[in-house]
């Protein structure tokens, strides 16, 4: 993930500097990318090659252009507002609907009350507001039943909420769409302990679900910094990645079944529990990742992992990119079966969470250029811990790392993440930013950071940081990235933020084919609109 | 000046612990050992004393299976310059874990014992106390500050946590310190550091060795689990709360 943090002082420079260079700025039509790639969640999906249908386009990347949409957003939330309209073909709520929900879910549940409106209709960057009248709790599968079949016979649009932690805007209403948040739907169903099969309903946060399994001797495939907040649906929904990609592998490969209801109220009952299971379409991939497009996910059946006891972590300092990628190469090779997270950060990224987190220090003592977190879990305590040391001494030895450590219990390794993971923390505190999350090439990933480094010299501070196990960075530019035969969304999805950016990594053929899926399912279009797709397939 | 810190193996802070079913103990299969966090200190703090110049030698000594040799080594790693692994097959209690440390300081002849205040498995905080009535030694307990050696004179000063505040002591040398949370905080193991420790020497000994004797006056006779907290109850009116206060609760 890189993060351009531009600084508040040269806010004057970027006007004046967008002013003169407005002139370079090419046409706009409605396929113009509005940018922002702003959101960090942190999920990997391996890289994608894609040729980029707007080569002929010639959209070159340059500065006076980047730093007119820097400008367009210094103001809140109204970015991609100002992007789409309101699509009238929608109906507005009225009081008769809000009698309907009341009678079908109970008073308690039918939410009108502003201050929780603001919250729901906020996404957690705070960088996207809705303007939801109305937020309903259904407590089970029936209920969300009811109420989609309802608002698809009225028009009316509604957003599928879960933890409301997504980074593309994608959880929260674009206009007045009614919010379905499944947060009350969070009983465990059953719990396998010969498969590590868990049958759970959408809406257990993921940490209630890994604490849960941790009594039981498992874990959860997966696992992100949002986990005390974000919910199993929502994961599912966005195929998140996180963490452990790298050791369990993505959300299509471990989740065995869901239920998902469509946007008329068909209950979809694809929740199977088996591995192997070859009897007709896998329909349930169309839900993983759709970000609620096609159906609200009600229930998951996942797969999980037995616990092994034995976890190591070390933080270790790199002088240089390339021999990051080396490190990678030889720790895929001598760590094995083992190595279960291999993240990287980069100098710019360290000091910003030491400067804005507490009680974070750098555990290695020198300052380096790049730094690697390196994770193994098996079921070998001393095993393990000999690998890895004789690993890293190597390494040492050889040159690729210039220091490190090694955790010696749980709460040192604990810190060690903490630097990680606190990047998008610190992020927020230190001011606006732009992030991006983006998968490339191996060995192409740090160049952008350097060459965005070049561009903005002084004016913004660029950071790269990511999941580099899984090739991914969160680079600038969605077509530095094309141009590279890049993803321009490894795991945060689209959203409302990349809506309309998806031909950067896709097809027009594979979004056409898209298109119609979404039309098939949810004729009307009230599932989560404005977003994934681009609004002009669906604008009347 | 040789410093004698003594170390335990013990499960993680951070994990969360059962009980055996057989409700012998607590159920150590599986889970993450580490080194005692007061341990850490109480090296860490030796450490320092070495590197301030006052002591020559630092010697980790952990008492127990062969695992130990791992929290051993991690001392070695943090800069101990050499360990002592006592072999023993079952955990012990700090009596006598006390006498076994006497005995080491007979043979090893120490200017200063460090120990952590007390052990997170147990939280006896007894063997610290227990070794230095052994040895006829003075002692600082629950060290909180820095702890500054006077070379010449050959004393000790320490500050310590009580319940009242800071107390500062002065104790002549050789003494026995235990280390409380906020003295310092522990470094990390370098790779360097991991490295040189490939090399450094971990003594083997016995308890024959040691000629202590290990029977225990104390038996362990059941482990169990705190009761669970009992959900609250929301009382309907005043006067039902009395009631309860009054007939469920008597506190009233």
């Amino acid at each position: 993930m890189m993060m351009i943090h531009r600084w508040r002082r040269s806010g004057e420079f970027v006007r004046s500097a967008c002013k003169s260079l407005s002139s370079l700025r090419p046409e706009h039509n409605s396929m113009s990318p509005p940018v922002s790639g702003f959101v960090n969640r942190y999920e990997s999906k391996g890289k994608t090659f894609q040729s980029n249908a707007w080569n002929d386009h010639n959209r070159e990347l340059d500065l006076g252009r980047n730093l007119g949409m820097m400008q367009q957003y210094k103001s809140f939330g109204s970015s991609s507002a100002s992007k789409v309209q309101r699509n009238p073909l929608f109906s507005s709520l009225e009081p008769k609907d809000v009698s309907y929900f009341k009678e079908i879910l109970g008073d308690k549940h039918v939410i009108e009350d502003e201050e929780r409106l603001e919250t729901a209709n906020t996404d957690w960057m705070h960088k996207y507001r809705g303007s939801s009248k109305l937020m309903l709790l259904p407590k089970n599968t029936e209920e969300v039943s009811q109420i989609l079949k309802y608002c698809d016979s009225r028009s009316l649009a509604v957003v599928p909420q879960g933890g409301n932690t997504g980074l593309v805007g994608g959880s929260v209403p674009v206009f007045d769409e009614v919010i379905i948040n499944v947060g009350l739907m969070n009983k465990v169903l059953s719990f396998d302990e010969v498969s590590g099969v868990l049958v759970c309903e959408a809406g257990c946060i993921l940490e209630n679900l890994a604490t849960f399994l941790d009594t039981k001797g498992f874990v959860m495939p997966l696992d992100l910094g949002a986990k005390g907040s974000c919910h199993i649906g929502g994961n599912v929904s966005t195929n998140a990645g996180g963490l452990r990609l790298i050791r369990y592998g993505s959300l299509h490969g471990t989740v065995l079944g869901l239920e998902a209801v469509t946007a008329n109220g068909n209950v979809l009952d694809m929740l199977g529990t088996l591995r192997k299971d070859n009897t007709g379409y896998d329909l349930k991939h169309l839900f993983i990742g759709s970000e609620g497009s096609l159906g609200i996910v009600t229930k998951v059946s996942i797969l999980t992992q037995p616990k092994m006891s034995s976890v190591n972590l070390a933080f270790i300092a790199c002088k240089d990119f390339l021999s990051c990628q080396k490190l990678l190469v030889e720790a895929k090779r001598n760590l094995g079966e083992i190595l279960s997270a291999f993240e990287f950060l980069d100098n710019n990224s360290m000091d910003l969470v030491l400067n804005h987190l507490d009680g974070v220090r750098n555990p290695v003592s020198s300052s380096e250029n790049f730094y690697i977190l390196i994770e193994t879990t098996g079921s070998g305590e001393t095993y393990d811990r000999e690998k890895l040391e004789a690993f890293l001494l190597k390494s040492l030895e050889q040159g690729l790392v210039s220091d490190g450590v090694i955790a010696q219990d749980i709460n040192q390794a604990s810190s060690f993440w903490r630097i990680r993971e606190g990047i998008t923390e610190a992020l927020q505190k230190a001011g606006a930013c732009y992030k991006y999350d983006l998968s490339l090439p191996v060995e192409e990933i740090y160049n952008i950071v350097n060459d965005l480094r070049g561009r903005l010299g002084d004016l913004a501070n660029v950071m790269g940081y990511g999941h580099l196990g899984d090739g991914l960075i969160e680079p600038y530019v969605y077509e530095w990235t094309s141009k590279h035969r890049g993803s321009i969304s490894a795991e945060h999805g689209l959203g409302v933020m990349k809506a309309n950016e998806i031909f950067y990594s896709k097809s027009p053929e594979t979004v056409a084919l898209m298109v119609s899926i979404k039309k098939l399912l949810d004729p009307k279009g009230i599932l989560n609109p404005y977003k994934v797709l681009p609004h002009s397939f669906f604008s009347p | 000046m040789k410093i004698l810190v003594a170390v335990k193996r013990v499960v993680d802070y951070a994990v969360k612990i059962r009980v055996k079913p057989d409700k012998t103990g607590v159920d150590t299969q599986n889970v993450k050992m580490s080194m005692n966090p007061f341990c850490e200190i109480a090296l860490e703090e030796a450490l320092r004393i070495k590197e301030a110049g006052f002591a020559k030698e630092v010697v980790a000594v952990s008492i127990g299976p062969p695992q130990c040799v791992d929290t051993l080594r991690t001392g070695l790693a943090m800069g101990a310059d050499r360990g002592i692994h006592v072999e023993a097959n079952s955990s012990f209690l700090p009596l006598t874990i006390a006498k076994i440390l006497k005995s080491l300081a007979d043979v090893e002849n120490p200017g200063l014992i460090f120990l952590g205040k007390q052990a997170i498995d147990d939280d006896c905080n007894q063997t610290g106390q227990m070794v230095a009535a052994l040895l006829g030694w003075p002692q600082a307990t629950f060290a909180s500050k820095v702890v500054v050696l006077d070379k010449d004179k050959q004393f000790a000063t320490v500050d310590r946590e009580v319940d009242g505040g800071l107390e500062t002591l002065s104790v002549d040398l050789p003494a026995v310190i235990t280390t409380d949370l906020r003295l310092n905080q522990p470094r990390y193991a370098t790779l360097p550091n991991i490295m040189k420790a490939k090399s450094k020497p971990i003594k083997k000994m016995t308890l024959e060795d040691l000629k202590v004797d290990i029977k225990s006056d104390i038996e362990i006779v059941e482990v169990t689990e705190p009761p669970k907290r009992k959900s609250g109850v929301i009382v309907s009116s005043v006067d039902e709360l009395i009631d309860k206060l009054k007939n469920e609760a008597h506190v009233v």
